[in-house]
């Protein structure tokens, strides 16, 4: 008996059986194109934070404040308000640091812009003008504020998209006005072009962008500073630029071996792991379901090939009584079991694969069909058949024959 | 010519629980090959029993059975397996052909586990098979579409499609009218002058009167054994039935 005849009798037996043969198959349809749409998803997800994360500029480095367990003791803060950072960190990172090329403070609160009759909740931060190049953000309209600015402490300032809109109606040009920001007067000089959400969903166009000695006196009133921004040489040495900026500042505050710092130092590449590897649990928890839908299909070929076995022990004895031997039977009922969960299996990759795309389209998630995914999903179903179908099969194929004729 | 079955002093027995049925209780005789046996005895003498030894489809309990001069308690499943498609034809009282499978798939069944042979080589051997039963018309039918007399010639086909040496028949009119039982009975008799060696199994006796000889069983145990000395034609027979039959 050699295997396309085989192949040829096991299609034969699924065509006598279309609707069953095809009602099994939905469960390995629906669990293959479950996993392939999960992972897609959970796999579209984590590169768009990637791309986003990056988007934000992948030389980044932030500082922040940390409560310093270790020295203080007692209650621990928010980190605003934890005072640990000062302009004099920036000023030795500027004078020491080998491996940094721009450093920005960053002080930030919230309250109401108005520009006459309209106004909008939202908030300011206040920068130096290097800022705008660690964020790589370039400027739509207008001129940045510079040093003279930050020394004078001059009440100018720089807008985000989202303001422009919900301040100005349409057409108006912004440049050149003066808008309220709780009830102090900014001048705007420059507008900021459109970068849009962040990897948490946050609109970083709904800002204002002033210099940080106007936030710190006129808006805020306090002296130290909430986060430094600064920007590594290239994005291979900010492990060596974070590496220095802690050195830095634990001499400028002071720490001795043994304490704790006093601030925490993230690159850009730090966070985009963070969430990579959120992301990553995240299409591992979804493709884990989707698996089991599998291993569910998988018992559905199990039940379905016992069903036919027992239905088709006649037809299993009239093979024996004309030839068969149990290797031939086995075969049999094992080349049907992996013949449903093949075809289940390709059906069910271009389900997951429109899938995908619908979702992309009608939801708009983002979502990436990996090649991993088609491949693993079509071993398993693989797999599943020859595991599922095996037992069925050896049952068919150790029949007496005799037995099995008499069966009614 | 040479003896194609030799069994001696077969027995069968059945283990039921704690009691033991002995459904052949020693059986020997000899066939020559090109005769025509019938199998003759009343229910439950062990007929059926016998025959399954006889296909190879059964193991006896104890005694020899020679087929073509090869004992068959020496062989493996397989072996046995192999034997039946290749020396033996079953055709069984309630035909078992595959239900939605054509006449011509149905006899190329055996085929498919004779892996010397092409698909072109089987379909030719099939069609062939089916022009001997006289069906050669009804190549694409399914069962369902066919009388219970074309799906026994089905049947027959099969049997004859691996070219064996011995036809196997278990009550292979029992489900027939008088008319269609002759028919058949009158394709096994050509197929028996053509050389085949056949084995029926009956109740009626006068459709043993068919075959030339006759072997009676009683309660797992042969008690005559004859040569039919002036054989009835079965298509003779099939002229002389009264034509009122059929309206
Ligand atoms: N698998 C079995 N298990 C137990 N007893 C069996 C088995 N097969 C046959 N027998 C017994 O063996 C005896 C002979 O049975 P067998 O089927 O050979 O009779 P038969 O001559 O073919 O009868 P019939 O004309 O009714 O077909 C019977 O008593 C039957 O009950
Ligand atoms: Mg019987």
């Amino acid at each position: 008996m050699n295997f396309f005849n085989l192949i040829r009798i096991a299609l034969r037996a699924l065509q006598r059986n279309k609707l069953r043969a095809f009602l099994t198959m939905l469960g390995i349809i629906i669990g293959v194109g479950a996993v392939i749409a999960m992972v897609a998803i959970g796999q579209g997800s984590k590169q768009s934070i990637q791309d986003q994360l990056s988007s934000m500029g992948s030389n980044m480095i932030t500082i922040r404040p940390n409560s310093n367990t270790s020295v203080g003791g007692g209650a621990r803060l928010d980190a605003t308000s934890l005072q640990t950072l000062k302009l004099d960190d920036i000023k030795a990172i500027e004078q020491q640091a080998k491996y940094i090329t721009a450093v920005s403070p960053q002080v930030s609160g919230k309250g109401q812009a108005i520009n006459g009759a309209l106004n909008w909740p939202t908030s300011i931060q206040g920068v130096s003008p290097s800022y705008l190049d660690i964020r790589d953000w370039p400027l739509k309209e207008g001129v940045a504020f510079g040093d003279n600015d930050v020394k004078a402490a001059t009440k100018v300032c720089l807008i985000g998209q989202t303001v422009v809109e919900n301040l100005f109606s349409g057409g108006e040009n912004p440049v050149g006005k003066t808008i309220r920001f709780n009830k102090i007067p900014f001048k705007i000089i420059g507008v900021l072009s459109e970068k849009g959400e962040n990897a948490f969903g946050q609109d970083q166009d709904d800002i204002i962008l002033a210099p940080y000695t106007t936030v710190q006196k006129r808006i805020l009133a306090i002296p130290y500073i909430q986060n430094i921004f600064a920007s590594a040489i290239d994005e291979s040495s900010s492990t060596l630029a974070t590496e220095e900026v802690s050195q830095i500042l634990r001499t400028a505050h002071k720490l001795k071996t043994g304490d704790d710092d006093d601030f925490t130092v993230r690159t850009q590449a730090e966070l985009i792991n963070t969430f990579s590897s959120t992301s990553q649990l995240l299409t591992v928890l979804l493709a884990a379901i989707a698996g089991i839908s599998l291993v569910v299909g998988g018992i559905g070929i199990m039940n379905i090939m016992y069903v036919s076995v027992t239905e088709r022990t006649k037809e299993i004895g009239l093979r024996m009584s004309i030839g068969a031997r149990g290797i031939d039977i086995l075969l049999q009922f094992l080349i049907e079991a992996i013949l449903i969960s093949i075809t289940g299996g390709l059906i069910g990759i271009a389900l997951g694969i429109t899938a995908s795309k619908l979702i992309t389209v009608f939801l708009s998630w983002p979502t990436l069909v990996s090649e991993s995914s088609i491949v693993l999903s079509f071993i398993v179903c693989t797999v599943t058949g020859v595991f599922f179908g095996y037992y069925p099969a050896v049952k068919a194929s150790r029949l007496d024959p005799i037995e099995a004729l008499r069966y009614e | 010519m040479g003896k194609i079955l030799e069994l001696h002093d077969l027995k069968r027995e059945f283990r039921m629980g704690t009691e033991i049925v002995r459904a052949l209780k020693g059986v020997s005789f000899e066939v020559t090959t090109g005769e025509f046996v019938t199998i003759m005895g009343s229910s439950g003498s062990g007929k059926t029993t016998l025959l399954n030894l006889l296909g190879c489809l059964d193991k006896p309990t104890s005694g020899v059975y020679q087929l073509d001069g090869v004992d068959i308690s020496k062989l493996s499943r397989d072996e046995l397996a192999r034997l039946r498609n290749r020396k033996i034809g079953f055709v069984f009282q309630s035909y078992n052909l595959l239900a939605r499978t054509s006449a011509l798939e149905n006899v190329e069944l055996p085929l498919f586990y004779n892996s010397g042979l092409t698909a072109h080589d089987r379909k030719e051997r099939a069609v062939k098979a089916l022009e001997a039963v006289k069906l050669a018309e009804r190549l694409d039918h399914m069962p369902n579409q066919l009388s219970g007399g074309q799906q026994q010639r089905v049947a027959i086909a099969r049997a004859l499609v691996n070219e064996p040496v011995m036809i196997l028949a278990d009550e292979a009119t029992g489900n027939l009218d008088t008319r269609t039982s002759y028919e058949i009975m009158a394709l096994l008799q050509e197929l028996n002058q053509a050389g085949k060696t056949i084995v029926f199994v009956t109740h009626e006796p006068d459709i043993a009167a068919f075959s030339s000889r006759t072997v009676m069983l009683r309660d797992g145990k042969v008690i005559r054994d004859s040569k039919n000395e002036n054989v009835r034609s079965a298509r003779q027979a099939l002229s002389e039935l009264p034509v009122a039959d059929d309206y």
